[in-house]
């Protein structure tokens, strides 16, 4: 077992894991952070998107180990209080979400975006980088529309 | 995932001598194939050895005509790199459409050539720039480097330290996506240099090779329409149920017209 | 219109838990002393097993049982079933053979199940997994539809002599025959409907409890129909009693069909929690989804129409072959039967329609429904064909199409396959996806496209589909195990706040926001007073589920009838208390006035009555909180036009989606925003059966696209923004006027991106899916 110590939408946390064990499960199993969601075992479909020291990182193609020392924002680490964040609010207000399993990786996906391309990232490039991203519900278009809004929210 | 031993060393020494020591140790960089591989339990190290601790091994820098990037320099961080856009925009473009946006985060350069997946977009630039890569012992012309699928000139516990890329005069790469993977089908790099022009061919073949009929075809007359004729041999090529053998012979001569067209 | 009633395009009132991180999937749910299973599964697609020798894995770390097929067969556990008979053409019932939950002596496909393996975590589960030693004698394999029932073919199943599952021909052959032989001409098509997995993005999961005490097992499942599940899993396998069987589906991440179905893992973790007395879960990941979610669609087909000199259908004939897998899955029978070939007179009048379905046995995984289930089929045969046809006859596919619909007054009309259309104004979506999609400048648009190099091509498809599934009388006559009504309760409690529950389950289709509307509409409840319930079978008092966009046409009419009984109640106990007749009392808005009075009393205020019967009517009971149940009189029949616009890269064959517009019917709308998100989910998915998805067995049976690396599913770059209209009728068997949206999208697409990339290049037809190769092969072949 190694212990590891990071911090967790703002939390320290520490803990003892396998070294075999992947971040999302510690994530989802020791610390209950369940809306980190594991949809597929090839790195493909992005459900487990994090953020990661502020940049998009699949969980489940990360050791826990080798997020010793980090700084993890979930899905549960963006609002705050009962106020959405921003690009939350544009996906409720987009309909951006129908099943909501591959939402939380789309919300951090759709951060990660606006971190590289700003607040007005245009429609072909939100479609381009949301390659790692599946979703099978929506078609996409109100994801795109919820990514390019939230994106403009967040520059107000 | 089988149980295993993890270390992260702090200096490309240190790694030297976990790597040595372990009884099947594995080298990780950014782990966005080891990582999947281990999950299907298609991989079983004893030791994992990860690079990600050793800061040396990180960085772009320009001198001269050379960028050298460091081997654990992430495929985002290339592609976001005013240097390397400056100096040899096609590398930046091509590390900017490696996998997608959150493993280009992670994996890197040396992670990506000494895995050497014949679909692998790096080894068509290291080949076709004429790139050194720099290990811990040595330093190996990027064209001896690939040398069959999933195997490189690395012997067992060479650790790779950084590839020192030459500036072309134009430079171009071309990939036809797996609709599924995204990895390449057929991609084709292109450079135009001094010594006259240089090509690179991944995912069509069992391993990314330099294109020598293409670059004859190219020399004298740097166009398209030089490569009208151009064949691709049939023979050589991957077939699988992406792409047969006969498709991917005709992808590699219209990415390669594409890519030339780019560089003009 | 009320500001959150019927027709506002209210926001959802799921999406705060879920975008908090705060749904509740099943694989989410932890208890106490849970252990965790895998499974063994064959990586043969056909063998014999000769012998398993669980002892190493028994022995194991961190290990609490291995169990096999005989465990299972010792304690009685009876088989995965069907619930649906198909009677074959030599009178007998389709061939069922027993598919049991842990396999018995053989195995059939890759990836079917030979033991549980259950530890005190994953890791060790897994570890023990591999250290199950089953001895196989491989058998030749079976894998492809074509050839599956072809002479001298390795026999699959004893019951099934030549692999076959039935023989099923539909309709007057000879008269077909005659109508055929006097046609001014025949136009035909070959082609293979492809196989697709129905990958919902949420892996399926089962987490079992048994208490010990009262006896009872919980079972919560990655459902779209808890009580079906109860319901099988009690009555066919023997699990528990119904009443001593809880079934709950949580949140659940997606289903388009592939979670309807009675799983052998929800069986053998149901039955294995009472066995080691622990709480067990599994949850599978993406590898064991591919091979062990029943697939979709996987037929061959020939279709032929008959037509006279203006390009009326006078007949038409198909015949199918329909890979069922290598066992019969919940409902796989009825897709490529009632589901696909009650379809085949899509929005015209032909008037004969003959087919033979033959449906067989193959060492695959097992097929069933998916999103539209037999209907994509029965669109895509006929929309391709029609295409054909106007080819042929040198005409507009557009005019084609127009001069064959059934016309609008003609409604309600009988189709010559059983199905009796409830409404539609085919030519008005026609016309209205024709001036959107700008389809007199189209030629403009492909002479500019050529000047790039891009071939540019326009296809239809004007589809009509079955929804509102469905009436249970009809379901009875087609050899159906269930009725498929669907219940409601609508409760106010004593403090005015309302909750309904329902039988249907909602899996991203926003019911706890479309329902609540129709609450709010008919009660005058205030929208956020109002909370839906539904999944649990110890919360929900009965239902069959969500599939086939049955549950607005069926779930939603059961809560307004439930509605119904409160309004009629509550007059009752408005009159009493505001001292007036009952027959002056009218209902408006929430509250009960007295005709030709100022007097008034909200719902609210009479819920309160109830509950607090002070002063009450007599021989009325207490309470505020009713029960209905629906059965459909009809199904309903969502159609519409959608046209795609394609560009094509004759040089590598890459198909571009450059233009969509999808214009349909589907009656009243209730939520137009979710309405619209579930065309745009059911296009997209269409587009990917269309050009990206398609399954993929090697000769031995093994799954090659076993994975999101080798199935490409559709991401955001491969389809643009929609055009989306209506065209709505009012279906008269529906008293809520509503038809159903959710597969509508998924059945219209695939025909209308084929015929645009056929029009593009000038090809007869190209395969799905539309690869880059495939369409640059066209393309060679087009030149």
């Amino acid at each position: 077992m190694s212990t590891i110590n990071l911090a967790v939408n703002g939390q320290s946390v520490s803990g003892e894991v396998e070294p075999r064990t992947l971040l999302v499960e510690f994530l989802r199993e020791q610390l209950r952070l369940t809306g980190t969601h594991v949809g597929c075992d090839t790195s493909q479909c992005g459900a487990c998107v994090v953020m990661i020291d502020g940049k998009s990182v699949k969980s489940c193609t990360m050791l826990a180990v080798m997020a010793d020392g980090c700084d993890v924002t979930t899905i549960e680490g963006l609002a705050s209080g009962a106020d959405l964040h921003p690009m939350q609010q544009a996906f409720m207000d987009n309909h951006g979400l129908q099943c909501g399993f591959c939402t939380p990786g789309m919300v951090m996906s759709g951060l990660d975006i606006v971190n590289r391309h700003g607040n007005e990232p245009d429609d072909a490039t939100v479609r381009r980088e949301l390659s790692g991203n599946i979703c099978r519900c929506t078609g996409y278009q109100n994801i795109v529309k919820a990514i390019r809004a939230g994106a403009r929210a967040m520059g107000e | 995932m089988y149980e295993f031993s993890y270390h992260r060393p702090a200096s490309v020494a240190e790694a030297a001598e976990l790597i040595a020591n372990a009884a099947d140790g594995k080298l990780v960089a950014g782990g966005q194939t080891i990582l999947p591989t281990m999950k299907h339990r298609l991989a079983s190290p004893s030791d994992v050895i990860d690079l990600g601790g050793i800061a040396e091994l990180s960085g772009i820098v320009v001198n001269g005509n050379i960028v050298t990037i460091g081997a654990m320099t992430t495929h985002a961080e290339v592609a976001a790199s005013s240097e390397v856009r400056e100096a040899i925009p096609a590398l930046a473009a091509l590390a900017g459409n490696i996998g997608d946006p959150a493993v280009r985060n992670r994996g890197t350069l040396g992670g990506s050539i000494a895995n050497n997946d014949p679909a692998a977009d790096y080894p068509a630039a290291v080949i076709a720039l004429g790139a050194t890569v720099r290990t811990n012992r040595r330093e190996i012309a990027g064209e001896d480097f690939f040398t069959a699928m999933f195997e490189t000139a690395l012997e067992e516990d060479e650790i790779i330290v950084a590839v020192d890329f030459p500036r072309p005069e134009a430079a171009s790469y071309m990939k036809f996506e797996n609709p599924a993977s995204r990895y390449a089908i057929v991609g084709v790099f292109l450079a135009r240099t001094a010594a006259g022009p240089r090509a690179a061919v991944t995912g069509a073949t069992a391993c990314a090779h330099r294109a020598h009929r293409l670059e004859e075809a190219l020399q004298g007359d740097f166009s398209a329409s030089a490569l009208d004729g151009f064949e691709a041999p049939v023979d050589k090529m991957n077939s699988d149920i992406h792409a047969s053998a006969e498709y991917r012979a005709h992808l590699v001569k219209v990415m390669a017209q594409r890519a030339v067209a780019a560089c003009a | 219109m009320l500001e959150n009633g019927i027709g506002a395009s209210v926001r959802r009132k799921e999406d705060r838990r879920f975008l908090l991180g705060k749904g509740r999937y099943t694989d989410d749910i932890n208890v106490e002393g849970q252990t965790y299973a895998v499974f063994v599964r064959s990586p043969h697609a056909h063998a014999v097993i000769e012998g398993i020798d669980a002892s190493a894995a028994t022995a194991a770390a961190g290990v609490v049982a291995v169990l096999t097929g005989d465990d299972l067969a010792a304690d009685g556990i009876g088989p995965l079933i069907c619930g649906v008979t198909v009677t074959s053409d030599d009178g007998q019932p389709h061939r069922a053979p027993a598919h049991p939950a842990l396999a018995q002596g053989k195995v059939n496909y890759v990836g079917d199940h030979v033991a549980i393996v259950i530890a005190e975590t994953l890791a060790q589960a897994r570890d023990a997994a591999e250290l199950v030693e089953v001895n196989y004698r491989p058998l030749p394999a079976v894998a492809s539809t074509a050839d599956a029932a072809s002479e001298g073919q390795q026999q699959i199943h004893d019951e099934a002599p030549n692999n076959i599952c039935f023989n099923w021909p539909f309709g007057d052959k000879a008269a077909n025959d005659e109508a055929f032989a006097g046609a001014h001409k025949v136009s035909s098509i070959d082609f293979v409907n492809n196989r697709m997995v129905t990958n919902p993005m949420e892996p399926r999961a089962a987490l079992g409890e048994y208490n010990s005490g009262t006896e009872e097992i919980t079972l919560h499942l990655t459902t779209q129909n808890p009580h079906v599940h109860r319901l099988v899993l009690a009555a066919f396998n023997q699990l528990a009693p119904e009443h001593k069987l809880r079934v709950v589906g949580p949140d659940v991440g997606g289903g388009f069909g592939a979670k309807i179905f009675v799983y052998a893992e929800e069986l053998v973790v149901g039955w294995a929690c009472r066995k080691v007395n622990r709480p067990v879960k599994w949850t599978a990941d993406r590898t064991e989804a591919f091979l062990s979610d029943a697939h979709g669609r996987d037929h061959v087909t020939r279709a032929e129409m008959a037509l006279d000199e203006n390009g009326k259908f006078l007949a038409m004939r198909v015949l199918t072959t329909a890979n069922l897998g290598a066992y019969l899955s919940t409902f796989a029978t009825m897709v490529p039967s009632y589901l696909y070939a009650f379809l085949f007179a899509g929005q015209y009048t032909t008037p004969l329609i003959y087919s033979e379905v033959k449906a067989v046995f193959t060492n695959t995984s097992p097929v069933d429904a998916s999103r539209g289930a037999g209907r994509p089929e029965a669109t895509y045969l006929l929309e391709r064909l029609v295409d054909v046809c106007a080819a042929d006859m040198g005409l507009d596919p557009a005019e084609i199409r127009r001069r064959n619909f059934i016309p609008k007054d003609a409604f309600p009309y009988q189709t010559p396959v059983v199905q009796c259309y409830d409404s539609g104004d085919y030519e008005a979506a026609l016309d209205r996806a024709m001036e959107l999609a700008d389809y007199a400048g189209f030629d403009a648009r492909a002479t500019e496209a050529k000047s790039r190099g891009k071939l540019r091509g326009i296809g239809f498809s004007s589809y009509v589909e079955a929804c509102g599934i469905a009436p249970s009388a009809a379901v009875g006559q087609l050899g159906g195990g269930v009725g498929l009504w669907e219940s409601a309760q609508v409760r106010f409690n004593p403090t005015g706040n309302v909750q309904v529950f329902t039988g249907t389950h909602s899996h991203g289709q926003g019911h706890e926001t479309t329902f609540a509307q129709l609450v709010c509409d008919q009660l005058g409840v205030p929208f956020e007073n109002i909370e839906v319930i539904h999944g649990d079978t110890a919360k929900t008092q009965f239902g069959m589920g969500t599939y086939g966009s049955r549950s607005l046409a069926v779930g939603g009419v059961a809560i307004a009838k439930a509605c119904d009984k409160l309004i009629a109640k509550g007059k009752k106990i408005a009159a009493h208390a505001m001292e007036a007749a009952e027959g002056d009392i009218e209902f408006a808005g929430g509250n009960y006035t007295v005709a030709g009075t100022d007097k008034a009393m909200n719902i609210a205020e009479v819920a309160f009555n109830a509950y607090v019967p002070h002063s009450y009517p007599e021989g009325v009971e207490p309470g505020f909180d009713e029960n209905a149940f629906f059965d459909p009189m009809n199904f309903s029949f969502p159609a519409g036009t959608h046209i795609c616009e394609v560009e094509v890269d004759p040089a590598t064959g890459e198909v571009e989606i450059v233009d969509y517009t999808a214009v349909d019917d589907f009656g009243k709308l209730v939520n137009p925003m979710i309405v619209e998100g579930q065309v745009h989910g059911g296009i997209v998915h269409g587009i990917g059966q269309a050009l990206l998805e398609g399954c993929h067995y090697d000769e031995d049976g093994q799954l090659v696209t076993a994975s999101f690396m080798d199935y490409a599913m559709p991401r955001a770059d491969n389809a643009p923004d929609f055009r989306i209209d209506y065209a709505p009728t009012d279906p008269p068997h529906n008293p809520l006027g509503v038809k159903g949206c959710g597969e509508a999208g998924a059945i219209g697409a695939p025909p209308a991106v084929i015929n645009a990339i056929a029009n593009a290049i000038g090809v007869k037809h190209v395969e799905m899916p539309a690869t880059p190769e495939t369409v640059w092969r066209a393309c060679q072949s087009a030149n």
